[in-house]
């Protein structure tokens, strides 16, 4: 015990010491590129970060249809649609996967303000839809559980 | 034997709309899984989708490997009978695909 | 009348060696009667003819997701992979239709039958290979792959056609489904299940997070495309699976054991129609 007490302590502080020494503060250029596609992000906010949504504001004239409990989690139908006037981009997030960012859509002109695809989702989550009106974001989003099936899997 | 990826593409006018909806046959892999002997498939997914009707690109996508195998997209635009809609597809191994019909 | 109390209260309460014993002593016309008729009692909300879409004819949040799938289904794909391996001809310039017939809508619904000459089940897919053998091809894979995609272009085109099988018509063909439904109500597996103590006396009740299907349209829209699997299978793979799934060694696709269990469960089906290929979670 005395060992592994010993070790954990020299672990902690040489991670330290690298972060400070080599770090991640000259690093910067690398971490950012890495950030600068959201599908490399591996968080919700890098995520967001990285699909330059700053901001965005829940609206309920966003609707995103998803199981409540999903039968599969292979194959998850989504469908994420909006009412707002020149909404035409939108950007489906699972925020518990390792990359959140799943897809965006680009809408043209004379599209409808709806699309349907389908996830793998790692665990239950926030399936959250963005949608991009002019240069402001809104969101919505619905919680679908995953489980381990029960007929083994 | 070649890898086929096929891609069906399927058109509908419904109340001066056309929904358009597909369905390509790709592994869609997010190099997360491995194979029998423990190494790591990579990542094998569908990047960028673009659709046009007549030409003119009525929906462009872009995707991750969480889309799930066998990918499906539906979405309408304002469109009508006659409309000649292509669906192209690109994913990160430099494969692509495409179909095309036209609305009845 | 007694024959249905029992079958009702046995279900509920007692288990599988009721029935079995309930059964035992009547014929296949008569048990396909009484299976049938506790499922619609079991399940009043449910259309008859709708028992041949399993556990989406009982579950409404899995039917809205299965709905979805149905949109455009992943098993349109193994369609037409099949269509085109249906329309190529072997080495020796022969067709699968000159084997199966020239019309395949006509095709699925002849299948499982009793065959008198071999004392034998016919399944679709072992036809298949036997056509496949017999012009000097190499036989496909039984559980997935080419075999499944061949098998859903013919269950496509085949589609609401009747689930008729004949009833067996003598000693060896009643002995094959005795055998099927034997296994179907034998216990196995370190879990120790029987497949009616999950789709028959707790079918509509649930195993953890899935809803357990009934047996009353089980085989009808086979082959399969499972989001488990992301591929489509054969109804012979999902047997093995099941097996495996109560822990029990699953026996092989088209042997004798799987062929005679299709057999007694289609002939439980009669009345409903083929409805494959389908779409399962």
């Amino acid at each position: 015990m005395k060992r592994r007490t010993f070790l954990k302590n020299t672990l902690a502080v040489t991670a330290t010491g690298t972060a400070v020494g080599t770090g991640l503060i000259s690093g910067n250029a690398l971490a950012s590129e890495e950030k600068a596609n959201p599908f490399k992000a591996t968080s919700l906010e890098d995520a967001l970060k990285a699909a330059g949504i700053t901001e965005h504001e829940a609206s309920d004239k966003i609707t995103v249809k998803a199981p409540d409990l999903a039968e599969n989690a292979a194959v998850v139908p989504v469908e994420v649609s909006s009412t707002l006037e020149g909404a035409s981009e939108v950007r489906i997030f699972i925020a518990e996967n390792p990359t959140p960012h799943a897809a965006n859509f680009m809408l043209g002109e004379g599209s409808e303000a709806l699309v349907k695809c389908r996830f793998k989702m790692g665990k239950s989550s926030d399936v959250i839809g963005v949608f991009k009106v002019g240069d402001k974001y809104f969101s919505a989003k619905k919680a679908v559980k995953v489980t381990k099936g029960g007929c083994g899997g | 034997m070649a890898k086929k990826f096929k891609t069906r593409l399927k058109v509908k006018e419904k109340g001066g709309k056309v929904n358009v909806k597909a369905i390509v046959s790709h592994p869609m892999l997010t190099g997360l899984t491995k194979d029998k002997k423990g190494n790591k498939i990579p990542e094998h997914f569908i990047q960028e989708v673009i659709v046009t009707a007549n030409d003119k690109v009525v929906m462009t996508a872009n995707w991750g490997p969480a889309v799930s195998k066998d990918p499906y997209i539906s979405f309408d635009y304002a469109g009508k009978s006659g409309d000649l809609v292509k669906l192209a597809w690109t994913d990160n191994q430099e494969n692509t695909g495409e179909a095309e019909k036209k609305v009845k | 009348m007694n024959k249905k109390v029992i079958m009702t209260v046995a279900a509920m309460a007692i288990g599988v060696s009721a029935i079995a014993g309930s059964i035992a002593s009547a014929g296949p016309a008569e048990d396909i009667s009484a299976f049938q008729t506790y499922f619609k009692k079991r399940f009043a909300d449910t259309e008859f003819s709708d028992f041949k879409n399993g556990v989406y004819s009982i579950h409404k949040p899995s039917r809205e997701q299965w709905e979805s799938i149905e949109d455009f289904p992943p098993y349109e794909l193994a369609i037409d992979n099949g269509s085109e391996m249906w329309e190529e001809a072997f080495a020796n310039g022969k067709t699968y239709a000159d084997c199966l017939g020239k019309d395949v809508s006509a095709i699925r619904a002849r299948y499982p039958h009793y065959d008198v000459e071999k004392d034998t089940v016919a399944t679709l897919e072992d036809d298949i290979n036997k056509c496949r053998v017999a012009n000097g091809e190499k036989k496909l894979g039984w559980k997935k792959g080419a075999i499944a995609d061949l098998s859903a272009y013919i269950a496509s085109e085949g589609r609401d056609k009747p689930v008729a099988v004949k009833l067996p018509e003598n000693e060896k063909a009643l002995a094959w489904y005795e055998k099927g439904k034997n296994f179907f109500y034998a216990k196995r597996g370190q879990l120790n299940l029987a497949c009616s103590d999950c789709h028959v006396n707790y079918s509509g009740r649930m195993v953890r997070a899935d809803t357990l299907g009934p047996a009353l349209g089980h085989t009808t829209h086979f082959p399969v495309y499972r989001s488990k699997w992301t591929s489509m299978g054969t109804l012979h793979r999902r047997y093995a699976g099941c097996n495996t799934n109560v822990r029990a060694k699953p026996f092989k696709a088209q042997s004798d054991e799987y062929k005679a269990l299709e057999y007694f469960q289609t002939l439980m089906s009669n009345g409903l129609v083929f409805n494959g290929p389908g779409a399962r979670k």
